[in-house]
Order: C-alpha cells, then sequence, then structure tokens
C-alpha cells in the first residue's frame, strides 16, 4: 500500500529533477519556472477555479483510459472518443431550446456517452471479433475524429454567417450552468467526482470488475474464470469510449458551447500520464487529474513571468509515463526477487508492464 | 497539373515510405514502436536548428539522424532491456518529443513569429532520364534523400526476406523464446532494427524541415508518424507494399492540398482521413493481423 503511493511520488520527484535539468539547458531558474507553475495553478481562487476546471475533462479521459488499461486493453483513443462525443453533443445542443433545463442536459450528456460509445465500441467490436489490435485501431479513430471534427465545423453544422469554423452555439437550456456563481465550478468536476467513485466501485466490487482485472493480468488464465473475453472486451471499449465521450459533451455542455477544430489539447494523451500515476485507480485519478490540470493552467503563467513556452508540460507528462514505467518493470521486480526474496506486494499495475498474449 | 500533382505525391511519400521502412525493421524484429512521431519530429527540429546555425544540410541531416537514434534508444532502453509496454512506451516518446521540440524551438527562435527559413536541399535530376515526358519530372528529378528512399526498398526487402541476418531479425519477432535459444541475441538484433530504424525517422524528419517546407513549425509531422505505422498495416510487412501504400497515401495528401486551393465540394477532410480510415478497412477485413510477426508488441525476458 505504502510502495503504491510513494512509487507515483518518487516518479514526480525524479521527472522534477530531470525538468531542472531541462530547464537549466535552456537558461531558466528551475525553483523560478516552478514557483510560477505553482503560482499559476493555486496562487488565486480564480486560479485554484481554473485549475479544477482545466482538470475536468482530464478526470473523464483519465477514468476512460483506467478502466480499460485495467484490462489490458490499451485504449489510446480517449481523444477520439472524447472529440466523437463532443461532436454528437455540439450537433443536438442548438436544437435543445424547448426542454426544461434539466432534460437538454441530460440529453446533451447522453448524446457525448453515445458518441463516445461508438467510437471505443468499434475499436472493441474490433478486437473482438476481427482480432484487431486496440492500439492501431484506437489510434487510427483518433485521427478519423479529428478530421471528422474538422469537416462539421467547415460543412454540415457551421454556423450560419459561415463566418468563423465553428458549430452554432448550444441552446441556453442544455449549459450546464455555474452554479457557484461567480466561479466557474460547473456540475461537470461534481459529475466527474461522482464517476470516479462509480468506476472504483464497478473496478474492486464488483464481478465484472474482477474479470476485468483478471483479464488484465492473464487474458488466457481468465478464460478459466469463465470470463467470456470476448463480450467483456467489447462492453469495457464502450465503456471506456462513453466516459471519454461524456467528458466531451460535458466541455461542450459548460465550458466551449460550441465546435471548433483542435478541441482537445491532447486530453486523452495526457490521461494516460494521470492513468499511471493514479496506479489505474480510479479514486486516484481525481488526484493525478488536478495535478495535471494545474500543470496545464500554470503554464500560462510560466510562460508570461519566465518565458518558457507551454509544451513543458508535455516533457513532463512524457517522463512522468517514462519514470513510472521504469519504476514498474517487471525486469527490476525479478532483480528485486532475486536480492531480497519474494515481494510482499504484487504491483498495483500489472498488466501495464506487460503486454498480455494477444 | 498531373505533373505536378504525380511529383507532390512522390514526394509526400516520401518521409512517410522512409520512416514506415525503419517501422518495418522494428515491427519484424518483434517490437511495435507507436512512438515514430516522436523520433520525426526530433529530427525534424535537431536537422533545422544545425542547418540554420551552421549552414551545412550535411551537418544538418547527420544531427537528426543522432536525434532520431537517440530517441529510439531511450524506447529501446526501457521497451527492450526493461521490458516495459511498448504501447505506453511509445506514446509516451511521442509526447516528450512534441514537448521538447516545442520548447526548445521557443526558445532558440524565440517567439517572433519570424520563419526560420533555409534553404531547401538541392535537386539531382537524373541525366537524360529526367527529360523522359511526364516520368522524368515525376520520378527523375528530385533530392538525394528522395532516390535514397526508393533504393531502400529493394534493398530493405532483399535483407529482410533472402539474408541470413533477415531471417534472424524474423526469427526473434516470430518465436523470441527460439531465438534465444538458438543464441541469436534477440535484445541485440531489437536494439540494431531500432538504432536503424530511429536514424530513417531522423531522416523522414529532417526531409520536412530540410527538402519541404525548409523551416520549422511545432508539430510539423503533424501525424505522420502513425500514418507510416499505418502504411506498414496496408503494406502488409512487405517493402514493396509500404511502397505502394506509402505513395497512395501520398497521392491522398497531395490532392488534398489541390482540392482545398479549388474549393470543391469534396471535402478535404476526406482525403486526410483516408490513410487512417483504410488501414481500419484492412485490418478489419484481413481478420486482424495474419500477416503481422506473431510476438509483434510482446517484451521478451530470458526466464
Amino acid at each position: 500500500m505504502l510502495s503504491s503511493i510513494a512509487k507515483p511520488f518518487a516518479a514526480l520527484a525524479l521527472a522534477a529533477a530531470l525538468i531542472s535539468i531541462v530547464l537549466a539547458a535552456l537558461g531558466a531558474s528551475p525553483v523560478g519556472v516552478f514557483a510560477a507553475l505553482g503560482e499559476g495553478a493555486f496562487g488565486s481562487w480564480y486560479a485554484c477555479v481554473d485549475t479544477i476546471v482545466k482538470s475536468t475533462p482530464l478526470v473523464f479521459t483519465g477514468l476512460a483510459v483506467s478502466l480499460a488499461f485495467s484490462g489490458a486493453l490499451w485504449n489510446i483513443g480517449a481523444d477520439g472518443q472524447l472529440t466523437v462525443g463532443a461532436i454528437a453533443a455540439g450537433a443536438i445542443g442548438p436544437h435543445l431550446g424547448n426542454f426544461p433545463h434539466a432534460i437538454a442536459v441530460a440529453i446533451i450528456l447522453a448524446a457525448g456517452v453515445l458518441g463516445g460509445a461508438v467510437w471505443g465500441g468499434v475499436a472493441g467490436w474490433l478486437r473482438a471479433r476481427r482480432d484487431v489490435n486496440e492500439v492501431i485501431s484506437t489510434i487510427m479513430l483518433n485521427f478519423v475524429a479529428v478530421q471528422a471534427l474538422s469537416w462539421v465545423v467547415h460543412g454540415p453544422l457551421m454556423e450560419p454567417s459561415h463566418a468563423y469554423p465553428t458549430s452554432s452555439p448550444i441552446a441556453r437550456a442544455a449549459q450546464l450552468e455555474f452554479y457557484f456563481a461567480p466561479s466557474r465550478i460547473n456540475l461537470g468536476m461534481i459529475l466527474a467526482v461522482v464517476l470516479a467513485a462509480a468506476c472504483y466501485l464497478l473496478l474492486f466490487r464488483t464481478g465484472a470488475g474482477f474479470e476485468l482485472r483478471a483479464m488484465g493480468r492473464n487474458r488466457r488464465a481468465a478464460t478459466f474464470f469463465a470470463v467470456r473475453i470476448p463480450a467483456l472486451t467489447f462492453w469495457v471499449m464502450a465503456l471506456s469510449g462513453a466516459l471519454a465521450g461524456l467528458g466531451g459533451a460535458v466541455q461542450i455542455s459548460a465550458i466551449s458551447h460550441r465546435l471548433y477544430e483542435k478541441l482537445s489539447p491532447g486530453w486523452g494523451f495526457e490521461a494516460i500520464a494521470v492513468a499511471l500515476v493514479a496506479r489505474l485507480n480510479p479514486l486516484g485519478i481525481i488526484p493525478a487529474a488536478i495535478l495535471f490540470g494545474a500543470l496545464d493552467n500554470g503554464s500560462q503563467a510560466m510562460q508570461r513571468t519566465q518565458g518558457i513556452s507551454p509544451e513543458l508540460v508535455q516533457v513532463i507528462q512524457g517522463l512522468v509515463i517514462l519514470i513510472i514505467l521504469a519504476f514498474d518493470t517487471p525486469a527490476w521486480r525479478g532483480l528485486r526477487e532475486n536480492i531480497f526474496g519474494a515481494p510482499h506486494d504484487a504491483a498495483a499495475v500489472p498488466p501495464v508492464a506487460e503486454m498480455p498474449d494477444a | 497539373m498531373l505533373e505536378a500533382f504525380l511529383t507532390s505525391a512522390i514526394t509526400m511519400a516520401t518521409p512517410i515510405l522512409l520512416a514506415a521502412l525503419g517501422e518495418l525493421l522494428v515491427e519484424e524484429s518483434g517490437v511495435i514502436n507507436i512512438g515514430i512521431e516522436g523520433a520525426m519530429l526530433a529530427g525534424a527540429f535537431v536537422a533545422l536548428a544545425i542547418a540554420y546555425f551552421s549552414g551545412s544540410i550535411a551537418l544538418g541531416l547527420a544531427g537528426a539522424i543522432a536525434a532520431g537514434v537517440a530517441i529510439n534508444a531511450i524506447f529501446a532502453m526501457l521497451v527492450v532491456n526493461l521490458a516495459v509496454n511498448q504501447v505506453v512506451t511509445g506514446t509516451a516518446v511521442s509526447i516528450l518529443a512534441l514537448g521538447l521540440t516545442g520548447v526548445f524551438y521557443r526558445k532558440l527562435f524565440g517567439v517572433t513569429g519570424k520563419a526560420f527559413m533555409v534553404a531547401p536541399i538541392a535537386k539531382i535530376p537524373l541525366g537524360p532520364l529526367a527529360r523522359i515526358p511526364l516520368l522524368g519530372p515525376v520520378l527523375f528529378n528530385h533530392n538525394g534523400l528522395v532516390y535514397f528512399t526508393f533504393i531502400l526498398v529493394p534493398a530493405l526487402w532483399y535483407v529482410i526476406a533472402r539474408t541470413r541476418y533477415g531471417l534472424r531479425l524474423r526469427a526473434c519477432g516470430e518465436r523470441p523464446e527460439a531465438a534465444d535459444a538458438l543464441g541469436l541475441g534477440v535484445i541485440a538484433i531489437r536494439w540494431q532494427a531500432l538504432i536503424v530504424s530511429g536514424a530513417l525517422t531522423g531522416l523522414a524528419g529532417a526531409f520536412l524541415t530540410l527538402a519541404y517546407a525548409n523551416t520549422f513549425v511545432e508539430n510539423i509531422s503533424a501525424g505522420r508518424g502513425f500514418v507510416a505505422l499505418s502504411v506498414v498495416i496496408v503494406g502488409r510487412w512487405n517493402s514493396w507494399g509500404l511502397a505502394a501504400a506509402s505513395v497512395l497515401f501520398g497521392a491522398a495528401m497531395a490532392l488534398q492540398f489541390g482540392l482545398q486551393a479549388l474549393g470543391t465540394v469534396v471535402p478535404y477532410q476526406l482525403f486526410l482521413a483516408l490513410p487512417y480510415a483504410l488501414t481500419l478497412v484492412v485490418l478489419a477485413g484481413f481478420g486482424g493481423q495474419a500477416a503481422a510477426p506473431s510476438a509483434l508488441g510482446e517484451p521478451y525476458r530470458r526466464q
């Protein structure tokens, strides 16, 4: 238990050390940069709220990734699933003006869930029925989704004046309001927290969750527990896509209110860093998402005061993933076992270190 | 019009094919590297930075090779030696390279928005061949990287299909345990494949900055690394197939630019999505990974 919490922190510390070297190479002061990041993310009430807002999509995509990874289904496609969910929400959103607020919000979020579930489900179906590696299919579906978004905002969903490549704004009734005005905290983050708890229960307190984790540990062995691998594969990918798609719909409903090109700055990929820092535990996704949301948010202030471009955040993401992978590798575990005897606890993230049998 | 389109198709196909040929070697050895994009970006950036400050294209190309090899060495260390998940590592390497090139680009070239142009790599018309109507300008009036790339196609086919080394390489991708039992050195062979691939992918990146755009912008590779990944699949792990798929996708990209300029009713996004959609169709149609090496993506650890 201790090591499962200590490891991500050690990984973050090592990443911070490596980042400091990069910063020194850039001629910047590491202390100044980290201070600017913290100041920008948590320096004021508004900064804190903005951090929460920027973290919200990461909770959804982080949950999507952690569920799929728990079953050793390498969903690299949360970005595409989020995008398709957003397209569905953005397409239906302008037509919900005549519905009561609660119904309109329910419809727009359901559209996102459905869109994401279809996109994830396609990859799940291809894996389950056609033996197509979900890594490749989700990567390809990401790019198809990006082009689809580009097409709809230049074509069928373009706003009526045809001046800008965006869709028409969604109806007021379908907008998630800032219930805690004047802050920008909206129902999205609260929904995300509820879903994280639900995912935790699903993964660790239900039979389906057990089957999913069994499949993640060892696909072949799971069949001996009567796990129906194809069906489980399809449903997990659909559910994973639905979570990401819901994140897209929440973004449309609460923040952007319309579709535009390159809606996602890479939330589906950042989600992999989030999920690994959380060690695939849905409850851990929330603090991990807030950490990376804070980096995103703080990077603007860092650019202003330290002259370092916000891409530094991606350097941190990449390094954190690589370091966690290196920490978790069974190669080290074997070495440790040789020196210290059998491990006292199994790694919390077995599947990430091992590609299961195809 | 046709001539310009076909020439552009070959030009667009070159960096994709170059990276895809590297990925073919890597996949034949049993490793899947979805971080091609990262090595390509690193190559593109380093090539431009070195060529811009030194004024030497040759130094730029050498730098691109070094950058691609360095990125793939990080990947190889984790994936081959530490046997960690190849997919997640590849993703992380891409994100890391995207971030590093972005940060260093802003640092070196400022945020002035001024374009940092370099002179393009010189074209080498191939004597009388270049004077053949249509075929000449389309095929025989390119820079050296284009010729190099297309000469690699038969060369790599020969190495993989006809030489002892190719047999060893494929053994590592099909049955690593058996290859290891025969003393083939799975780790060494996978490292070699990744190093060569890093060099080729770095050059592919250099092609983007030194021969195509003549400058660098953030994320200049724009998904070409992933197109290379689909080229390997659509080309059915055969270097001739890879060449055909690259030219097809290159033509789709060239057509897309033409359509965007003409403003036709056909959405240009259709052509941009073509490589990815076609890959899905091919994978679904052929029933998965029948042509792929059996041990593709499985980490190998000695028991």
